[in-house]
């Protein structure tokens, strides 16, 4: 019936239609999902591939630790090659690489975007003093240099509740990561829902809720949330990608997710000093991490045009 | 105008005291020793206690503090063992280098300025060139072009893109040396032959951003009455283009840029590493590794410094470009 039909075209629906029709974004949200299946099931092929993350092939490398075989030893066995040196298997490497990576870009983003979100409420909509105080820590955290900040604070955490001598467990190091995500990350967030909300709060239906006697929770996450979650949709989508980056731009440094533990910063350091003599080593976890950021950012340009079809330039 | 000046620097030294005061109890209060990671030789008992009474690490927080500012503005006296009076700009001395932080500072950020500025020079004309070409000139293959180089570089990783440039330039075509730091008055060309690819790496990745920012604002600009105005006029699309609507769409690009340099004075750390130049960037990541508590501190602040300097030029500049930006 062509009456229903019409009935049913909401605006969810219609940014749904958009994105469908957007052949880039579609290619980008399958190339993700393939990604994603990849992570989540890493035990699982790692099982059905024979080669665990840390199983060592020495007999396979010559005397100088360098991979046997053309392009740092690929082959039907080994698919990405080895790892110079100590000879891991450099594809279940990036199985298990791309777990750690997505899983704390994914629990960054949703921390921050949520720490955002409600500040930028409460600071858009009630103004005043709490404004002015959210905004100067906005203003605050943009003026501290992220990367030096990250780089001094991790270790100084680490050594408060380790010794300088004692083994961090990984998923210390994880947690401490999230936290700087978190820490410096949702001023972006929360400055674009301030902005929205400012605009918002003096509309009809803001007044109509508050004549109607309706409490500041019901006013903040049940008026004002619902119609902000389209740009949420996109600056979560676009936060994603850049904590991957940032995430591998710290374990690049050595601060992040140090060996054995795989991780795409950490593989992409060891394998510049094989720069000259391994180029096939940098050449599978960059490739890689540029097609997952790039995946990344081509969905969250969709999902903008989709859900906000003026922006699109 | 004045009252608009007093006003910015005025809120520009309280986020700069309001860094120090973070980091400083970031970097003293937080450890559960600072001592400890600062002499890695020969540390007896007798000598970190040594180290602590210098450091004042025994006197209350706000007083080590209040010391620490005071060194940065006036200058103080550490003691025998760190070098004894140590002058103005003092920010502490570095048991892990033996040598007071702005003698290592004096040393290492000529090479994060070697690299940042003339990278920023790049990035600018051909980030915002391609993205004002690929907007005058919409929906053409060099358009698409345009857009495709903005979104892949946008997504690349300097490490990855430094790691490619140094394997064809340096190692497969030999024709660059490998990247080294030469004092620009020394060899001006020597100079330039070892930082040229750390330019075009970190050009090309901010290049992208700014191709697309400058298109999208130029796209906004042009659609605007008063350019068709400024065409029916009879005036010619260069004059249009180059001076009415360059100077509209530029504004945007003018704070972002100021931002980026600023941040990237701070340290471009990933660059620095990637080709192994030690400037301020390669400094902070060794001074994490060594644990050297007053360098790590020092570096935090002159970056947050860089970037509230920038943040200040650039509103000054607006206010320039922008007589709006004054009444508010």
């Amino acid at each position: 019936m062509s009456t229903t039909e019409l009935a049913s075209r909401s605006p969810g629906r219609l940014a749904w239609m958009r994105l469908r029709r957007n052949r880039v974004a579609m290619i980008s949200a399958y190339t993700l999902i393939v990604f994603g299946m990849l992570a989540v099931g890493a035990p699982l092929i790692e099982m059905l591939y024979g080669i665990g993350p840390q199983q060592q092939f020495q007999h396979k490398l010559n005397s100088f630790g360098m991979p046997l075989g053309y392009a740092g030893g690929i082959s039907g066995e080994h698919w990405f090659g080895l790892e110079p040196g100590l000879g891991r298997d450099i594809f279940i490497r990036m199985i298990y690489g791309m777990r750690t990576s997505l899983f704390i870009a994914l629990a960054a983003a949703i921390v921050t975007t949520v720490i955002g979100v409600v500040l930028g409420i409460v600071a858009g909509y009630l103004g005043g003093k709490i404004d002015a105080v959210i905004s100067w820590i906005i203003d605050l955290a943009l003026a501290m240099p992220f990367l030096i900040f990250a780089l001094a604070v991790v270790p100084t955490i680490a050594l408060r509740f380790y010794g300088p001598r004692e083994e961090v467990p990984t998923s210390f190091r994880v947690a401490v990561l999230i936290l700087v995500f978190a820490v410096f990350g949702w001023t972006g967030t929360a400055r674009l829902v301030r902005g929205q909300v400012i605009s918002l709060r003096e509309r009809e239906f803001i007044e109509a809720a508050r004549a109607c006697g309706a409490g500041l929770g019901h006013i903040l996450f049940r008026e004002l949330l619902p119609n902000l979650w389209a740009p949420i949709l996109v600056t979560f989508s676009l936060a994603v990608p850049s904590y991957v980056t940032g995430e591998a731009a710290l374990s690049f440094l050595g601060i992040g997710i140090t060996e054995p533990t795989p991780d795409f910063g950490a593989m992409i350091f060891r394998s510049l000093s094989y720069l000259q003599t391994d180029p096939a080593y940098v050449f599978f976890p960059g490739v890689t991490i540029c097609a997952l950021v790039l995946a990344f950012n081509l969905f969250g340009d969709g999902l903008r045009d989709a859900l906000d079809p003026k922006s699109g330039a | 105008m004045l009252r608009f000046i007093v006003k910015r620097l005025l809120s520009a030294v309280l986020t700069l005291v309001a860094v120090s005061i973070v980091s400083f109890l970031m970097f003293f209060a937080l450890p559960r020793d600072p001592v400890s990671g600062m002499c890695p030789k020969n540390c007896n008992p007798e000598r970190l206690e040594r180290v602590r009474q210098e450091l004042g690490l025994r006197d209350p927080k706000h007083e080590q503090y209040l010391a620490y500012m005071k060194g940065i503005f006036t200058g103080r006296d550490l003691g025998s063992s760190q070098g004894g009076r140590c002058d103005a700009p003092c920010l502490g001395y570095s048991y892990v280098n033996s040598e007071a932080v702005t003698d290592t500072f004096s040393r290492v950020l000529p090479v994060t300025l070697s690299i940042v500025i003339p990278a920023a020079i790049i990035w600018l004309v051909l980030g915002v060139g391609l993205g004002m070409i690929s907007a005058l000139r919409k929906g053409t293959v060099l358009d698409r072009a345009a857009i495709g180089f903005a979104l892949t570089g946008a997504s690349m990783q300097l490490y990855f893109v430094g790691a490619v440039l140094q394997l064809v330039f340096i190692y497969t075509l030999k024709i660059l040396p490998v990247p080294h730091y030469t004092p620009l008055l020394q060899n001006p060309l020597d100079w330039a032959g070892g930082l040229v690819l750390a330019w075009f790496a970190l050009a090309f990745l901010f290049s992208a951003i700014y191709a697309r920012l400058s298109r999208a604002q130029m796209l906004e600009t042009l659609s605007e009455d008063f350019i068709r105005t400024a065409r029916a006029k009879g005036l010619s699309k260069g004059r249009v283009y180059g001076r009415h609507a360059l100077r509209a769409a530029i504004t945007p690009i003018v704070t972002i840029a100021g931002l980026d340099v600023g941040g990237a004075l701070g340290g471009t750390v990933i660059t620095e590493t990637t080709f192994g130049l030690q400037g301020l960037g390669r400094t902070a990541v060794d001074a994490v590794r060594s644990g050297d508590l007053p360098t790590i501190m020092a570096t935090v602040l002159v970056s947050a410094a860089f970037i509230v300097v920038a943040n200040i030029i650039v509103d000054l500049l607006y206010a320039l470009i922008d007589p709006r930006v004054r009444l508010r």
